[in-house]
């Protein structure tokens, strides 16, 4: 143990096993570090705790999500006890999507006002993007504005369209599917959506920063992006019994009710990961959003956090 | 607070041997799991291990079909003692020792099912294919051990759990619920593991017809046989694959259970003949026209 550094830091079992671990000298093993320092310099990124090739990150989580489609509201229920709908429900009224025929208004008097295009990312089975048409028909009578539900995976969107037929929107122009990847929306032109949501999606992507770019360049000047997504909790009680219900619960529920602990152990990680919620207004700000204070609205203590950001017109 | 000259002797030994004494003897939290002492491993504290094993024996008595909760019943409740209890089975038999020291595993690779439909029909190993053709099933479908934290038990868990289909060969118990619930009861009574004694359970599940030939005649015979025969955990299954069936229940003290396919056939054409004469003397006195016999 030469390192100086050792002498100043806590002596706590952990930092020493780690400070113990001396790099092999023998001449295989120098050219076989050499090869996985290479390795490690290729762009990687983390798949829950694991560290993953960027590449492969995708497929893997294209893996666990055709995995859970098919339980995927039944285990969203017991995982959070039912406060997920709570959450939802506030996320769309704070939205509050759709236009009101007698208070919208326009740049020119003569026009009519044109029925907004919202956009839920990541909305596989459906849930924000059936709210969002619900507040907007029958809270603000708009029966023109049209949502598109993206999702990069197709047992996903499945499940989204057999729940939709139990709505009034399946087969309507006003609910559309499309199978793509939030970092390449090719198929959506710029600035052509009022509003952009994701709703527990973005951890999941692979290059969070280009997905928010995405988001900059299809939002029209005004757009409103807004994304709903699991955050850190402030208070250290209920972070802790929270953590504990995390990492001990849920695979537990996985396996009884979904026969899969991987995925659902894969989900939480993937919530420790993700940044804070200041520093996640960071990189929306760096995307080219404006972000007014409050910078987001937390819910349940902040579990789930709520942050809304506008395209500078 | 760190004890100093533990820790010492600890960071003396290779890294790989570290993992050993880091191996979960003590009581631990879940945001700090001990590292994993096999491939596939999930250290699973106390709490953890007994909300699995009520939820797994709900959830499989409601949906049999679930194999993995059946799997992960199996694994939560073997130990403290059972599964310890089973591994000396193995280490006070010599077969047991050569199994433990070779560990082979069943599986599509090893276990090559064309050859085995070749052997002749009174085989182990034709018996073997019978009823994995019979089930629909491959030797991969059993799920890989996961929750028992001493690696030598989780290969005897793994060994057990895949040697479940010799079982019915050698038993001739076929596959449906009425048969599994007469092996578990044979194994119960022969390994002592607890998801085995569990799943007479599924007794409220079976038909009282088929319930009152388990109380009386198949319960009975796994007792008996479950507790005089040798213990078939120690079989060499892959050296005994061109053997005579019967040759091998002799040497293992096991006597064959009545046949419950042929059972359960008679007993359904009695009924349907029962049935049709029902028919045909309702139809005389009904008043309608004679149909003939």
């Amino acid at each position: 143990m030469s390192k100086p550094t050792l002498w100043r830091t806590p002596t706590r079992l952990s930092r020493r096993l780690i400070a113990a671990k001396q790099p092999y000298r023998c001449l295989s093993c120098s050219f076989r570090l050499a090869q996985e320092q290479a390795k490690q310099d290729a762009k990687t990124t983390h798949f829950g705790f694991e560290n993953v090739p960027e590449s492969e990150k995708e497929s893997r989580v294209g893996a666990v999500f055709s995995s859970v489609a098919s339980s995927y509201d039944t285990m969203n229920d017991l995982m959070s006890l039912y406060i997920h709908r709570l959450w939802k429900d506030r996320f769309v009224r704070s939205l509050n999507p759709g236009l009101h025929p007698t208070t919208a208004t326009t740049t020119s008097s003569s026009s009519p006002p044109q029925p907004q295009t919202l956009l839920d990312i990541a909305g596989g089975t459906g849930d924000i993007a059936f709210r969002l048409l619900s507040h907007a028909t029958d809270i603000n009578n708009d029966t023109m504005s049209r949502v598109i539900v993206s999702d990069i995976n197709p047992a996903m969107l499945s499940e989204g369209k057999k729940r939709s037929l139990e709505t009034p929107w399946a087969g309507s122009e006003r609910l559309s599917w499309v199978e793509a990847n939030a970092e390449r929306l090719s198929m959506l032109d710029d600035a052509s959506i009022d509003l952009y949501t994701v709703a527990f999606g973005i951890r999941n992507f692979t290059n969070k920063q280009a997905a928010l770019e995405e988001a900059f360049r299809v939002l029209k000047p005004g757009g409103i992006f807004a994304c709903l997504e699991f955050s850190k909790v402030g208070n250290r009680l209920l972070n802790g019994v929270y953590k504990r219900w995390s990492f001990g619960a849920i695979p537990l529920i996985g396996q009884l009710v979904a026969g899969d602990r991987e995925s659902y152990q894969y989900l939480v990680e993937s919530i420790e990961k993700f940044p804070s919620q200041r520093e996640f207004v960071g990189m929306i700000e760096q995307a080219g959003f404006m972000v007014p204070e409050p910078a987001w609205e937390d819910l349940t203590g902040g579990i789930a956090a709520i942050h809304r950001g506008f395209k500078p017109v | 607070m760190a004890n100093f000259s533990a820790t010492k002797r600890l960071l003396s030994l290779p890294a790989s041997a570290r993992a050993a004494f880091l191996a979960p003897t003590r009581a631990f939290s879940v945001l700090k799991r001990p590292f994993p002492n096999y491939e596939g491993h999930v250290p699973l504290n106390v709490f953890e291990r007994g909300a699995l094993a009520a939820g797994s024996a709900v959830m499989s008595l409601l949906n049999p079909r679930r194999g993995d909760l059946i799997a992960a019943l199996g694994e939560t409740t073997a130990t403290p003692y059972f599964i310890y209890r089973l591994r000396d089975a193995m280490l006070s038999n010599p077969t047991g020792r050569r199994i433990l020291r070779d560990r082979p595993r069943i599986t599509s690779r090893t276990m090559s099912v064309e050859k085995l439909r070749a052997l002749p029909d009174n085989s182990v190993g034709r018996a073997y294919v019978g009823w994995l053709d019979g089930e629909g099933v491959s030797p991969d479908t059993r799920d890989s051990v996961k929750y028992i934290d001493n690696e030598e038990c989780a290969y005897v868990m793994q060994r057990y759990r895949e040697s479940h289909d010799f079982y019915h060969a050698i038993t001739g118990l076929p596959v449906f619920v009425e048969g599994e619930v007469a092996l578990k009861a044979f194994e119960f009574a022969n390994t002592l593991l607890p998801m085995t004694g569990l799943s007479l359970f599924a007794v409220t599940r079976m038909k009282p017809a088929e319930r009152s030939r388990f109380w009386q005649t198949y319960l009975p015979w796994a007792i008996s046989n479950g507790l005089k025969s040798k213990e078939v955990i120690n079989v060499y299954w892959e050296e005994e694959l061109e053997r005579d069936v019967a040759d091998l229940r002799a040497e293992l003290g096991l006597e064959r259970p009545p046949d419950l396919r042929e059972t359960r056939k008679t007993l359904r054409e009695q009924r349907k003949a029962a049935k049709e004469e029902k028919e045909k003397i309702s139809g005389l006195t009904s008043g309608k026209p004679f149909v003939g016999s």
